[in-house]
C-alpha cells in the first residue's frame, strides 16, 4: 500500500478528511521550499501537492503563474525539485508529497530517469496537468513499477465514460477540479460539487480530492462535507507572495491561513 | 533525401488521438478534453458533409476572393538568374493573408455547433483580423489574445480589430508574444468552455486542430497544383513558405505530399542568426518536446522550460510548430531551413522593388530562401513562393529599420 493510500486510510477510519496544502517549489526561493513544507505538516496538512515551476502554466490563474515565474528567476528546475523532497524526507517519512506540474520538463528530463528520481526521492505521486491518461501509456507503466501513485484530474465536463477510465488509471486519490476556469478563480458552487462528488463516489472507489476555489475554512468545511479531501492552492501561494520578504511572518501567516481549515473539518468527524 | 509517401500513409495520419507519428496528440487539462472530443466527432462528420462543404466552398470564392492568383514573376525570375519564380498570391485574400481560409472554416463550424462567443490568439494580427472580421459578418462576440508586445509593433492591426467590433486583450504575462497569448486563449477557453469556440490560428494545439486547420487551409495547395499544370503545364520542382505555427506551408505542401519530384521547403525565423540563439527555428534548432496541446519540435532549455524567441517578425515569433511539421522532418520529406531577419528584411524591398508587390515580413522569410534557392536550380525548372500575407501591416516596423517615422 503506497504511503498516499496508508494516509487516506487512516484518516477514513477516523472519519477525518484530509487537507492538502499545494505551493510551487523554489517560490519565493528554492532554500525556502522544505522550510515551507514543515510548516505545511505543523499546521495541519495531510498531504503535500508540490508544483514544478512551467514556463508556460496554461491551467494556472495569475497568482500560480507569477509563482511559477518567481521561482524560474532563481533557475528553479526539476531535478531541484525532487531534491527538495528527498531533503524533506529527512526529518519527514510520513506525509506523502505529490508533484503537480505540466508534462515538458518530465519529457526533458527522461520519463525514466524522472519515476527513478522520484521513487528514490521519496515522492509519493505524479499529478501532471496536461497529461490525460491516453497519452499517458508510456509513462504509466514506469510509475507502477516504482510505486508512484498517478494522480488524475476531474473535471465538471467529464463525461461518466471518462470518470471510470481515468479513474482506471489512478491510484491514491482523484482530484475534482470544482469548477470550469484556472486555478485561483473565485467561483466555487457548494451544490454543484456535492452533486458531482457524489456521482463520482458511485462510479469509483478512489478517494476524491476536491481543489479550485476553497480560500478558507467555510469553503473547506463546505466541500470537506462532501468529498475525501480538499486541496488548496492559490490562497496559499497568494500569500506566500505577499510575505516573502520575511519569512518568520510567512510561516506565521500559512499557519494562520491553514490551521482553521483543519480546525473546520476535523469539527466534521463523525 | 525525400521518402516516398503514399496516399494510404497519409489517410492514416493524424491517428484517431491526433498523432503524427510520435507528435501531436491532446495534451491538455481534463476541463477541455469534452469539448475537443466533441469537436472532432463533429469535424469528422462535417467534413464529409457536402452542405457544409459547399458553404465552405461558396465563402471562399465570394467573400475571400478566391482562387488566389498564380502569378509568373517574370523580372524576378530574369534578375535572380536561375529557375522560373513564381507567387501563390495568398496576400490577395480579403484581409490581406492566408488566414481567413481558416478562420472561414472554423467559424462555419463554430455556427454548426452553436457557439456564440470566439477567442483567438493572434501574433502579428493577421488571425486576429481574420478571425474579427468573420465574427463581424456573422454577429459573433469576439475576444482577441495578443501580447503586449505584439499589440506595440502592429498596432496597425489592432486598431482594425477593434473597428471590427473585436476586444483585443493585450497579454502583459511571460515573454509577452504569441506563445503567451496562446496561454491566456486557453485559460479563457477553459473558464467558457460552455458557449466559446477557440478559433486557433494554426496547424498546432491539441487535436483535432492541426488536422481541421491543415484541411482548411489545404485549398492553397489544390489551386496550385491546378493552376501550375494550367499555367505551367507541369507540377513546381520546388515549394517554398515560412513557418511559424506551419499553416500556410502545410496548406501549399499538402496536396504535393505524395508528389516525390515537388521538393518542399519551410522557411523558419533565424532572427539574429541561429548561433545567437536569439531566433523562432524550433525544426532547425530544438527538440521535441510538449506545449500547447500536442508533441512537437520546441525551443526550451535544457529543463525544458520554453525559451524565449526572437523574429523582426510577430507572426513567425513562436517556440513550436505543427506537428504535422515535425513529423514531415522526421521522414525527410520537407526541408526546414531558415534565413536572418537582415536576409528577410532584403527580400521584402527585393520583390516590392522588383514586382511591386510587398510582402508580409513573415512571407519575406519565404521570398528570401527562394531566392537563393532558384539561383542554383535550371532555368527549365519552377520554384513557386507563397506569399502568405501582404505587407501593409510592416510598414511601421520596416520605416522603424530604416530610421523613419510615420
Amino acid at each position: 500500500m503506497s504511503r498516499i493510500e496508508q494516509v487516506l486510510q487512516t484518516l477514513k477510519g477516523q472519519g477525518r478528511k484530509a487537507l492538502i496544502p499545494y505551493i510551487t517549489a523554489g517560490d519565493p526561493h528554492p532554500d525556502k521550499t522544505v522550510e515551507l513544507m514543515h510548516t505545511l505538516v505543523a499546521a495541519g496538512a495531510d498531504i503535500i501537492e508540490l508544483g514544478v515551476p512551467f514556463s508556460d502554466p496554461m491551467a494556472d490563474g495569475p497568482v500560480i503563474a507569477l509563482a511559477c515565474e518567481r521561482a524560474l528567476a532563481h533557475n528553479t528546475s526539476l531535478r531541484q525539485v525532487i531534491a527538495m523532497v528527498k531533503e524533506f524526507r529527512k526529518d519527514d517519512g510520513r506525509t506523502p508529497v505529490v508533484l503537480m506540474g505540466y508534462l515538458n520538463p518530465m519529457e526533458a528530463m527522461g520519463y525514466e530517469a524522472f519515476a527513478d528520481a522520484a521513487a528514490d526521492a521519496g515522492i509519493d505521486g505524479v499529478l501532471t496537468v496536461d497529461l490525460p491518461p491516453e497519452e499517458a501509456e508510456d509513462v504509466a507503466p514506469l510509475f507502477a513499477a516504482r510505486n508512484l501513485d498517478p494522480i488524475f484530474l476531474l473535471a465538471p465536463t467529464t463525461t461518466d465514460e471518462r470518470i471510470r477510465a481515468i479513474s482506471e488509471h489512478s491510484s491514491g486519490y482523484v482530484y475534482y477540479v470544482s469548477f470550469k476556469g484556472v486555478t485561483g478563480a473565485a467561483k466555487i458552487d457548494v451544490d454543484e460539487v456535492a452533486a458531482k462528488v457524489g456521482h463520482i463516489h458511485e462510479l469509483t472507489a478512489l478517494p476524491v480530492g476536491v481543489g479550485f476555489g476553497i480560500r478558507d475554512a467555510e469553503t473547506a468545511a463546505a466541500v470537506g462535507r462532501v468529498s475525501d479531501g480538499v486541496i488548496v492552492g492559490s490562497v496559499l501561494v497568494d500569500t506566500i507572495a505577499r510575505n516573502q520578504a520575511d519569512t518568520d511572518q510567512l510561516k506565521r501567516a500559512l499557519t494562520d491561513l491553514l490551521h482553521p481549515m483543519r480546525e473546520a473539518l476535523d469539527s466534521l468527524a463523525s | 533525401m525525400s521518402v516516398k509517401l503514399t496516399e494510404e500513409m497519409l489517410s492514416a495520419l493524424p491517428d484517431n488521438r491526433g498523432h503524427f507519428g510520435v507528435f501531436g496528440g491532446r495534451f491538455v487539462s481534463e476541463t477541455l478534453m469534452d469539448s475537443l472530443m466533441i469537436l472532432e466527432k463533429e469535424y469528422l462528420r462535417l467534413k464529409e458533409d457536402p452542405e457544409f462543404q459547399a458553404a465552405f466552398d461558396k465563402d471562399l470564392a465570394h467573400y475571400v476572393g478566391r482562387p488566389s492568383p498564380l502569378y509568373f514573376a517574370e523580372r524576378l525570375t530574369r534578375e535572380t538568374g536561375g529557375a522560373q519564380i513564381w507567387l501563390k498570391r495568398e496576400d490577395l485574400n480579403h484581409t490581406g493573408a492566408h488566414k481567413v481560409n481558416n478562420t472561414i472554416g472554423q467559424a462555419l463550424l463554430a455556427a454548426f455547433l452553436g457557439k456564440k462567443r470566439i477567442i483567438a490568439e493572434t501574433g502579428a494580427g493577421q488571425h486576429g483580423v481574420a478571425t474579427a472580421t468573420v465574427c463581424a459578418r456573422l454577429g459573433l462576440e469576439c475576444h482577441v489574445f495578443m501580447g503586449a508586445e505584439d499589440v506595440q509593433r502592429q498596432a496597425l492591426n489592432v486598431y482594425r480589430m477593434k473597428l471590427l467590433g473585436a476586444q483585443v486583450h493585450a497579454v502583459e504575462s511571460g515573454t509577452r508574444t504569441l506563445k503567451d497569448a496562446m496561454n491566456d486563449a486557453m485559460r479563457d477557453w477553459v473558464s467558457n468552455v460552455d458557449d466559446t469556440f477557440y478559433i486557433i490560428g494554426t496547424v498546432a494545439g491539441p487535436h483535432p486542430y492541426p488536422l481541421l486547420v491543415r484541411d482548411f487551409q489545404a485549398v492553397i495547395g489544390r489551386e496550385l497544383r491546378q493552376q501550375a499544370l494550367e499555367q505551367a503545364g507541369k507540377l513546381p520542382d520546388a515549394l517554398v513558405a515560412c513557418v511559424g505555427g506551419g499553416s500556410n506551408a502545410i496548406g501549399m505542401f499538402y496536396p504535393f505530399l505524395t508528389d516525390e519530384s515537388v521538393e518542399l521547403y519551410g522557411v523558419e525565423a533565424g532572427g539574429h542568426g541561429i548561433e545567437t540563439g536569439e531566433h523562432a527555428a524550433p525544426l532547425c534548432a530544438g527538440r521535441p518536446g510538449v506545449l500547447h496541446g500536442n508533441r512537437t519540435y520546441l525551443m526550451e532549455d535544457e529543463n525544458g522550460q520554453i525559451s524565449s524567441t526572437h523574429s523582426v517578425s510577430a507572426g513567425l515569433d513562436y517556440p513550436g510548430v505543427g506537428p504535422e511539421h515535425a513529423w514531415l522532418k522526421d521522414v525527410g520529406r520537407a526541408n526546414y531551413v531558415s534565413v536572418t531577419d537582415e536576409e528577410a528584411l532584403d527580400g521584402f524591398r527585393t520583390l516590392t522593388r522588383v514586382e511591386g508587390i510587398m510582402p508580409a515580413l513573415e512571407s519575406s522569410h519565404a521570398v528570401a530562401y527562394a531566392l537563393k534557392l532558384a539561383a542554383t536550380m535550371d532555368k527549365d525548372q519552377m520554384v513557386v513562393i507563397n506569399v502568405s500575407g501582404r505587407g501593409d501591416k510592416d510598414i511601421h516596423t520596416i520605416a522603424q529599420i530604416d530610421g523613419i517615422e510615420i
